[in-house]
């Protein structure tokens, strides 16, 4: 097997509550939004990680690249080792030489990260020409070699569009255009398709699938999305209250998924052509500042019993796939495998 | 039967001025010819992509835009002709963000009882206990009457729009993307939470909506819209398994499955919508359409029966029929 592109080790971010915020009665000042998250990109693969709203998997994300403001937030615990090297232990200059060249990113909405007052053009040569130390022609000409790979049509006149003139998916292209300029060999993908209609949304999965099947890159990709994430990636991991609750191989997850959460996530979608009773989780997301005590979901959950007041940790249910349920107490504990 | 809403050759347009002195003109075209029926007691789901015109239509529904063509009944009575507080009270709406929908100075109590208020419905006191019943309908502690919208849940305010809109006990409901801002777990509350009012109180539910796989969940009947015109309608069970129009199958593949097994056969859509102000002339699809023909350029196809109680607007149908 080959060493992971990116390893992620503990990592753990804490929030400080605000003064003036209403944290409720008696709250813990210091919420930890990303609690002890280990995760491993490869070569090539896609990892998922899906949960919902406040779940941390944005902040993991962020903390990751070493966006995470501060104050109010700090990456308290942990390791992100990139190709080896630990992105968390890099100084500002460092993790810019590596952000956007090795490690590229695509948010949500294109409208709000990209430059309303440039040319598309200009803002993808502009990393492009930073991180390659190139000249503007050369780099004007890679913007627009981009912009026909991400499948814009007349990439030459394109180039010279404001965002305003562009539709949402072709934005969104550009947004990828961007983050490919550069040949990472890692990309982050939060909720790339989220803003976009479903027939640009297949037609966008498309071109990252066919990018990443070209490039060999490892992806990150977030979503809340369950089809997307079958439609896309080869390893799952499920959030929940800023934890990993199960991970596993996509297939594995979606044909016998272990974790509760997981069972009433899948139990909450509506799907095409099938129409059922939808059995959603009872309750609501906890808010990150008042956590419970023990397992996090067991206030929602139906299989709840004494055990679950104390945290569980991961256990391997099968090789390769892991749940933080005290269901599987007979597995053994997943994370003393293969992790130092 | 007569039909609860019965909608003919409804279009609204819009005169768009632009330019650097606004002296170019134009006129978008955001709902053209659709004609549709509604039947008491039964759910008809609409969708399409951003800007198909699917909440023009619906505000066109609600009588809240001048028409330029064709008519809008409720009960078989014109809705320009209807008195407006008479209108409102039977047709009552629901929107897709619980957060800009509700007055954030207003207490929940306040919130759900303010079209008793409105509509003087009731003393103090019985409004105050329609209003508690109100919550408990639709899943609500009553504690929370007191509340105001920033303390509840995105799952929470849309219950308490849900319950201000069946305050007034109207015959229809237009839900406009009443899910679409939810997380999947309090989706599926609220999605549930729709399907058994609806049985309960007997409500007629116009179901605005991108996600189909929703619609299918709730709707009897599914009309798909694109570009200001209604495609195809069938029966949502039907239309899902079996879409006939073009675009109807394109949009239908692109819905990503959670199921990895799944085989895919994806029918990719050519090209980008084109804009209202400028259609294409013909059916407004075939600049994207896998199966035009030359007709479909020059005009625009009729209404052809596609099966039981199932229609589209597609030439491949007419001569199929004629054939």
């Amino acid at each position: 097997m080959n060493e992971p592109l990116l390893d992620i080790r503990g990592l753990t971010t804490a929030f400080a509550a605000q003064s003036h915020g209403h944290a409720g009665g008696g709250s813990r000042g210091v919420a930890r939004a990303v609690d002890t998250v280990s995760l491993r990109v490869r070569q090539g693969e896609t990892l998922a990680v899906v949960g919902e709203s406040g779940c941390g998997k944005t902040v993991l994300a962020l903390s990751v690249l070493g966006l995470i403001p501060d104050p109010p937030g700090r990456v308290i615990e942990g390791q992100a080792l990139y190709r080896g090297r630990d992105l968390l232990a890099m100084d500002e200059a460092e993790l810019q030489g590596v952000r956007g060249a090795h490690i590229a990113m695509i948010f949500q909405e294109p409208m709000t990260s990209l430059n309303p007052v440039f040319r598309v053009g200009e803002q993808i040569a502009e990393g492009y020409r930073l991180h390659k130390k190139t000249g503007r022609a050369e780099a004007a000409e890679r913007a627009v070699e981009m912009l026909r790979q991400v499948g814009i049509p007349n990439p030459v006149e394109r180039a010279q569009s404001y965002p305003h003139e562009l539709s949402g998916g072709m934005r969104q292209r550009v947004m990828i255009a961007m983050a490919l300029s550069c040949d990472p060999d890692l990309l982050f993908a939060d909720e790339p398709t989220t803003a976009l209609d479903v027939t640009i949304q297949a037609q966008i999965l498309d071109l990252m699938r066919q990018l990443q099947t070209e490039r060999g890159s490892g992806v990150l990709l977030i979503t809340h999305d369950l089809g997307v994430v079958a439609e896309t990636a080869r390893r799952v991991a499920v959030m929940y209250a800023g934890q990993v609750v199960e991970e596993a191989d996509a297939a594995a997850l979606f044909a016998a998924p272990a974790h509760p959460y997981t069972r009433g996530l899948l139990a909450s979608v509506p799907r095409l052509g099938v129409r059922r009773t939808l059995a959603p989780i009872p309750g609501m997301v906890p808010g990150i500042f008042d956590l419970p005590e023990g397992c996090r979901f067991r206030p929602r959950c139906a299989n709840a019993y004494a055990s679950c007041a104390k945290t569980p940790p991961l256990f391997a249910v099968e090789s390769g796939h892991a749940a933080r349920c005290w269901l599987y107490a007979d597995c053994p504990e997943a994370e003393a495998e293969g992790r130092p | 039967m007569s039909a609860l809403l019965e909608l003919d050759g409804v279009a609204r347009h819009y005169r768009v001025s632009g330019g650097v002195l606004g002296l170019a003109h134009g006129v978008a075209r955001a709902v053209d010819g659709v004609s549709l029926r509604v039947e008491q007691g039964q759910s008809l789901g609409l969708v399409g992509e951003s800007g198909c015109g699917k909440s023009t239509l619906a505000r066109c529904i609600l009588g809240l835009e001048p028409l330029a063509a064709g008519s809008v009944r409720f009960r078989d009575r014109d809705v320009s002709a209807w008195p407006e507080r008479e209108l409102r009270r039977q047709m009552q709406m629901i929107f897709q963000d619980p957060y800009s929908s509700l007055n954030p100075r207003m207490k929940i109590a306040t919130i759900v009882a303010e079209p008793l208020v409105i509509h003087g419905m009731g003393s103090a006191a019985e409004r105050r206990a329609a209003t508690l019943e109100l919550l408990e309908t639709v899943g609500l502690d009553r504690a929370l009457a007191g509340r105001y919208p920033h303390q509840l849940s995105g799952g929470q305010r849309q219950r308490v729009a849900v319950a201000r809109a069946l305050a007034l006990r109207p015959a229809l409901v237009v839900c406009d993307e009443p899910v679409s801002a939810l997380d999947v777990s309090v989706q599926a509350q609220v999605l549930l939470l729709l399907q058994d009012l609806r049985e309960r109180l007997g409500l007629t539910y116009l179901f605005i909506s991108h996600d189909l796989a929703v619609v299918g969940q709730v709707c009897e009947r599914i009309a798909v819209m694109y570009l200001g015109r209604i495609v195809e309608e069938a029966p949502a069970a039907e239309l899902v398994r079996d879409p006939r129009h073009p675009y109807a199958q394109a949009l239908l593949s692109a819905v990503p499955v959670p199921d990895p097994g799944h085989a895919r056969q994806r029918q990719e859509l050519r090209g980008e919508l084109p804009s209202p102000l400028a259609p294409p002339s013909g059916c407004p699809f075939h600049p994207r359409c896998p199966q035009v023909m030359d007709v479909c350029r020059k005009q625009f196809p009729p209404r052809c029966a596609t099966g039981v109680e199932r229609y589209a607007h597609c030439w491949l149908h007419a001569q199929r029929q004629a054939g």
